[in-house]
């Protein structure tokens, strides 16, 4: 049993925003507990709009106006201790990321600098984030990297247009982790890529967190990648987590209507029945409907679903649910 | 009206606002003016400020206030004129260089250029110069709306260049709109924050250059305007002799116009930009 | 047997850089294919690699270089709009991008009505407008006086199809349509070609990326390799059974929704953006498992499979 890295307590951050008089409240995360352990992937596997995004935003502290953290803690667990990240100032906060933790936002192929060849921007990088020693052979560190990772050493001599666009998000992703950082979050690495770019990106993350042992937070709403780089998933919706278990489990037994509805609306080879879509729309996270979210869009809905929120609870070993369809085996798979 | 009311949201529009309708008060004062303007010695000569004359009167006998609003009245129309033509000309400029492309943008923008390279001032001193005798507030207008529009041409021109790339555009074509409804449709929503500003820009750069025109007595002088009222001021000395009703009145005048049509612009050029209207369609 | 639309040798070249140094960049390479009347036809391929500026060129936003269009039967000139005739309409990858953020939707709607139909009364138009939308799950109360960011991607997707349908064509060219919209809401819309088909009797040409919705919805499959087109034929024989290297490639790198099927083999990426358009011979030889030296010097023939067309020198004959 692997030991917890990375914790969040009720963790609570709404957007406050007022547009021309009228204020708006979007629950984009709303009471959050998560467990992410060492030497694992966990995966966070939701629709667009769901505040997955805000989710990662808070984990690594950047949560600046009009976000605002309302309640709830970030824990990092390291080295025995444990650090509140909201109660470290700017400073130190800075220090943690990108060598401790490493956030690669969505797009971010367009974090290189289209200016300057790969490899100043490697150097940059470990000049603004790296120790005295470390500074000097800032060429040869990043080379050193980039050969571990499989990666072709000519690329640090080009500019960034002349990459493929699978090959500049594999370089960001070197990028992120060229201090070695215990926990990497990636948030939709693999959307808007090609399906063999997409492999060769999952297949990047797989090498990195077998040769590091270290943790891989990966976000994105496509659950064929879920089921090839997770180890453990858990499923958000409306700003909460509504399921977490181990990937197989989640795929071969999942509790919660939306996450069936989730696998099932994928196509897969040798079938052309009609599969459906998950239903209606996300619900905004202005209005949220009363008691669990997702009761507008969900066929087994009971009275008690449009009162109460259900919460997160172990259904079984290691396997949970917020759903307030109790027992097992009494209602299948959503097709 | 809901776009008022959030505009008054703005401490910036809501001064603008009230110097505004100050100014426009006055300039509509000078309807019913008892005295006029263009006449000499009506009142006694270099009184301070009373009663009878709230801003006091100046070497040429005439009631400052009643001038002032004379004068207002004038550069608003004169600015006004400017503005608006040289709007008129930059949009269809703009649009039409930026839509077509080619030759026909190749051409346009050439002329465009141009005016711009032409050293401004010179070109103005020679043109007020040549047009003296038949100088008035349309001539003036008019001229100045000649140099007004070439750096606004382009500005437009580079938005409709990079909208002509969006996918509505495509959207628009199949849904078989011609190109005149196209331009106008789809792309002066887009347009409109920079038309308005750059229309009220305009206009505070027509007072500012109208004044310096008059100041070196290139204007017809007779013909009371914010710039020539200084001009006046500064002939008979008023700044050495003291008599600081006269000169200061067409300098506050024009100093609270600027800002306030500054203020203007900014506030509303803010609340036109698509980025913040699309914040607001949301919660409307 | 009857063809909608043919394209026989489309080539689009783009030509960039310098006058020092030139790059030419073949983007469609003697691309062919037809599709018939009431059949979803898929072009699918990565990006880049011509798959989209196959469809511009159709549609006429994009000049050919050489080549044909024949739209029923008769050639399209290169200046013609093929859409013009009402047949052909299209709809785009980004649903945010297709409308004018500063208008309402409904806007096109009565746009395209006005046009193409003459002038109706608002009445008309508006019961035109709802049934349409009908067709696609939405009405018009829910569309009218709303601004596309009031929406999601999915529904302003289905929004453009409706505007699309709203001519009756008898083709729809989509492009990417599902890409920008969560995998799980991808059926929905999917679905929606699939209704056509069967009950407007309206052919798709449905270009993705995703072979798996491609499976899914069409009847014939065309994949492109840089330009060109490297395996094509009925949609099961392509893709159950692919014959050459790359098919082979993509459809075992789309990822199962299932652990137990995960990839067990590396893979290896092209690196730079450019290196495979400018390859002499096989434009994939340089990723081919089974590259031989002829597959470095000349182009692969296109050969007849049992009903599968493959670029490969496998079998032409040739092949060591």
């Amino acid at each position: 049993m692997n030991e917890s890295i990375l914790q969040t307590e009720q963790l609570k951050a709404f957007y406050v925003l007022d547009v021309y008089g009228t204020p708006k409240v979007v629950k984009a995360v709303n009471e959050v507990d998560l467990e992410i352990k060492e030497n694992e992937v966990y995966g966070i596997a939701g629709e667009s709009g769901c505040g997955k995004t805000t989710l990662l935003k808070a984990l690594v502290g950047a949560i600046e106006p009009p976000l605002r953290l309302v309640g709830g803690r970030v824990l990092y667990h390291m080295v025995g201790d444990e650090v509140d990240i909201f109660s470290l100032d700017e400073e130190e906060k800075r220090r943690l990321r990108w060598e401790y933790v490493s956030y690669v936002p969505q797009g971010s192929m367009s974090v290189l600098n289209p200016v300057i060849k790969l490899k100043e921007t490697y150097r940059d990088f470990i000049e603004s984030h790296a120790s005295k020693d470390m500074r000097a052979d800032a060429f040869q560190i990043a080379r050193n990297h980039i050969a571990e990772l499989g990666l072709p050493l000519k690329i640090l001599d080009a500019y960034p247009h002349q990459l493929s666009g699978g090959m500049r998000q594999r370089v960001t992703i070197a990028l992120a982790t060229l201090l070695h950082p215990r926990i990497i979050i990636a948030d939709e690495p693999t959307t808007a890529l090609d399906v063999v770019v997409q492999r060769g990106v999952v297949q990047l993350l797989k090498d990195i967190q077998r040769r590091l042992e270290n943790t891989i937070v990966v976000v994105t709403h496509d659950m064929g990648v879920q089921a090839n780089i997770a180890d453990r998933i858990g499923i958000m919706y409306a700003g909460k987590i509504v399921e977490e278990s181990t990937t197989e489990r989640i795929f071969g037994n999942p509790h919660h209507p939306y996450t069936q509805y989730l696998i099932n609306s994928l196509p897969r080879f040798g079938d052309k029945t009609t599969r459906k879509s998950v239903p209606g729309s996300p619900p905004s996270l202005v209005n949220l409907p009363s008691g669990c979210p997702f009761h507008p869009r969900c066929p087994y809905e009971m009275d008690i679903c449009t009162e109460q929120v259900p919460s997160l609870v172990n259904r079984d070993l290691n396997h949970k649910v917020a759903c307030w369809l109790a027992g097992e085996g009494e209602y299948g798979k959503a097709s | 009206m809901k776009v008022l009311r959030d505009l008054f949201r703005d401490y910036r529009f809501c001064f603008s606002f009230g110097v505004l309708v100050i100014i426009l008060i006055l300039a509509l004062l000078s309807f019913f003016a008892p005295y006029d303007p263009t006449l000499w010695n009506v009142v006694p000569k270099d009184t301070k400020p009373s009663a009878e004359h709230i801003l006091g009167t100046d070497s040429n006998g005439q009631d400052i206030f009643w001038q002032a609003t004379f004068a207002v009245r004038n550069s608003l129309i004169i600015s006004l004129i400017a503005a608006m033509v040289s709007r008129v000309v930059a949009i269809l400029v703009g649009m039409i260089a930026g839509y077509k492309g080619g030759s026909t943008d190749r051409v346009l923008m050439f002329v465009s250029d141009s005016l711009l390279i032409i050293p401004l001032f010179l070109t103005m001193v020679m043109l007020a110069m040549l047009l003296r005798q038949h100088m008035n507030l349309v001539i003036l207008g008019l001229m100045l709306s000649a140099f007004g529009w070439p750096w606004d041409a382009r500005l437009i021109r580079s938005l409709i260049l990079s909208l002509r790339e969006r996918e509505f555009t495509e959207t628009a074509v199949l849904s078989g709109t011609g190109t005149v409804k196209l331009v106008l449709k789809e792309y002066l929503p887009f347009a409109m924050p920079l038309i308005f500003s750059t229309l009220i820009n305009n206009m505070s750069w027509a007072i500012g250059l109208e004044m310096t025109l008059a100041i070196l007595g290139l204007v017809n002088i007779n013909i009371p305007t914010l710039g020539t009222m200084l001009n006046w001021a500064l002939f008979y000395q008023s700044i050495l002799l003291q008599r600081w009703w006269w000169i200061l009145t067409p300098v506050v005048l024009a100093l609270f116009l600027f800002i306030a049509l500054y203020w203007l612009s900014v506030s509303i050029s803010e609340y036109l930009d698509p980025r913040t209207r699309i914040q607001r369609v949301g919660t409307q | 047997m009857e063809k909608l639309l043919e394209v026989d040798h489309l080539t689009k070249v783009f030509s960039f850089g310098s006058m020092l140094s030139r790059i030419r960049i073949t983007a469609a390479d003697n691309v062919s294919f037809y599709i018939k009347p009431a059949e979803i036809f898929a072009l699918a391929g990565e990006s880049g690699c011509g798959k989209s500026t196959t469809a511009r060129m159709i549609l006429g936003f994009e000049e050919r270089t050489s080549g044909t269009i024949l739209y029923s039967g008769k050639k399209v000139a290169r200046s013609e709009k093929v859409w013009f005739t009402q047949g052909i309409q299209a709809i785009f990858q980004d649903p945010f991008g297709t409308f004018n953020p500063l208008r309402t939707v409904d806007r096109y709607f009565f746009e395209t009505v006005q046009n193409y139909m003459g002038h109706r009364s608002k009445d008309v138009a508006i019961k035109l407008i709802d049934h349409h939308l009908k067709a696609v799950g939405l009405t018009y109360e829910e569309v009218s006086s709303r601004y596309p960011s009031e929406f999601s991607g999915g529904q302003l997707q289905r929004i453009s199809i409706a505007r699309a349908l709203l001519t009756n064509p008898i083709l729809l060219i989509a492009d990417e349509p599902v890409s920008m919209v969560d995998a799980s809401l991808r059926m929905s819309i999917v679905n929606l070609f699939k209704t056509l088909k069967e009950e407007l009797a309206v052919s798709v040409l449905y270009i993705t990326h995703d072979l798996a919705t491609a499976y899914y919805v069409s009847d014939r499959i065309a994949i492109m390799f840089r330009g060109d087109i490297v395996e094509m034929g009925p949609v099961e024989k392509v893709l159950m059974d692919p014959k050459h290297s790359y098919t082979k490639l993509l459809r075992e790198s789309i990822p199962e929704a299932d652990p137990k099927k995960r990839w067990s083999t590396r893979v290896t990426l092209a690196e730079l953006e450019h290196e495979e358009y400018l390859r002499v011979g096989c434009k994939f030889a340089g990723r081919c498992p089974g590259a031989k030296e002829i597959c470095t010097c000349e182009v692969p023939p296109n050969t007849y499979v049992d009903d599968v067309l493959v670029k490969c020198h496998r079998y032409s004959g040739r092949y060591p």
